[in-house]
């Protein structure tokens, strides 16, 4: 199960990924935003504007570019783990009808859709086949003046293309094992032993992520 | 809540988000998240790398039906799902766990007390009571503990664990955790195989209290 990679190239990548880790300032994030309305009219990604008018007018329209979208994704990763193509069907029905009824739950400051869409799939993926509730963590309560912060889900935006950029570029036997880590295929003890796993890759994001989480916790009430 | 010091180790992180993290396991790591703001965050960090995952997979075409009924089923409301939330010292999800109603105990001996949450073939996971100033007999693993603590302090060969602080013992740790003086403490801890005591006694009671 163990693979080996060479280690100076891994910290070379590892190098190449701190260095576009680099935190997005926030003045970065409204200039992009501006970038991105001349091109598309709106602010952010098209995934982002379907999934905020469904959260924000119900917009069945928009709910089906996420269906057309993320519906044959989510079909795709559901069979890897071995299901017929039926009962996968029967869970990217329920993924999809589950984002429909939380999409208020949806907080682009901090998920992207895909990260959220992802978390939902693992959640009712696990309650479907196991029959057993997959215990997940206290909802944060949103702050009283809880509006969305464009550079902020630019920003988050931005992070996730530059990751998604160096997982293009890692060597095939490390994005399979990356894969098979994340789809759930590997154990916590198979994870701990496999020292091809890129972690640096995501040690470096998490940075933003800490940041942004701060930055909401100054105005939230939590006890 | 600050001052936590003992955090979730990637490799479980990455396997609680890929679910294939058991129950009991996942029990505690959904607990320390819901107290720790650093492992919340690392959690959404690496969901963002699941997300990029998903996006980057290959398609698979899915039945031309399957849109038309899923629009069918929008507007049938949903049936309410009981939500959990935090009471005292328990984060949502021990209370989740315990149905919304305060612990049952059941003693141990020498003010020692338990609550088993879950039992099942991947593990067990547990509410731990014990008194201030007092040891947990001698144990081993077999496998993989966590335990979490919810009130007070435990000390052992590896350092000091207070409010939210998560130890991970694998199959090498033997040790001898002592409850802090002051007010109990109560742990939550997850195994996925028995523990091993050292002396007689304890070893004869396992079987009873599933220890």
């Amino acid at each position: 199960m163990k693979v080996m990679f060479d280690v100076s190239e891994d910290v070379l990548l590892e190098d190449r990924l701190e260095a576009e880790a680099a935190p997005a300032r926030v003045g970065d994030g409204a200039k992009r935003a501006r970038e991105n309305i001349l091109v598309t009219g709106e602010p952010y990604a098209e995934t982002t504007v379907w999934m905020l008018a469904v959260r924000d007018q119900r917009d069945k329209v928009a709910f089906g570019h996420l269906f057309d979208h993320f519906a044959p994704r989510l079909k795709g990763v559901i069979c890897r783990s071995g299901l017929p193509p039926a009962q996968a069907e029967d869970i990217v029905q329920d993924v999809m009808l589950t984002v429909w009824r939380k999409a208020h739950m949806f907080d682009p400051g901090r998920a992207q859709v895909s990260a959220w869409i992802y978390q939902i799939a693992r959640n009712r993926q696990i309650d479907v086949l196991r029959k057993e509730r997959r215990p997940v963590p206290e909802e944060l309560k949103p702050a009283e003046t809880a509006e969305d912060d464009a550079s902020q889900i630019v920003a988050l935006e931005e992070e996730t293309t530059a990751l998604r950029a160096a997982l293009n570029r890692l060597k095939p036997a490390q994005r399979e094992m990356v894969e098979r880590a994340y789809l759930g295929e590997l154990t916590h003890a198979e994870i701990r032993a496999e020292t091809g796993l890129p972690l640096g890759t995501i040690k470096s994001r998490i940075r933003l992520g800490l940041e942004k989480l701060r930055h909401e916790l100054k105005g939230t009430d939590r006890t | 809540m600050t001052g936590i010091t003992h955090h979730i180790p990637d490799e479980l992180l990455i396997a609680y988000a890929s679910g294939s993290l058991p129950k009991a396991f996942s029990t505690v790591v959904a607990t320390h998240v819901s107290m720790c703001d650093e492992c919340r965050a690392r959690l959404g960090a690496h969901e963002t790398l699941g997300g990029a995952l998903l996006d980057d997979t290959p398609v698979q075409e899915v039945s031309s039906d399957m849109k038309a009924r899923l629009f069918d089923a929008l507007d049938t409301p949903a049936a309410t799902e009981r939500v959990y939330e935090r009471s005292g010292i328990f984060p949502a999800p021990v209370m989740e766990a315990l149905g919304g109603l305060p612990p049952k105990w059941k003693p141990l001996g020498l003010g020692v007390r338990q609550m088993i949450l879950n039992h099942d073939r991947s593990g067990s996971v547990r509410l731990l009571y014990i008194p201030g100033g007092m040891a947990v007999p001698d144990h081993g693993h077999n496998g993989l503990e966590l335990t979490l603590v919810l009130q007070g302090a435990f000390s052992d060969e590896t350092g000091r664990f207070g409010v939210g602080d998560l130890e991970v013992a694998d199959g090498d740790l033997e040790h001898e955790p002592v409850a802090e003086d002051g007010p109990a403490c109560i742990c939550l801890a997850a195994t996925d195989a028995a523990l091993r005591f050292r002396s007689f006694v304890p070893r004869m009671l396992q079987p009873i209290f599933r220890i």
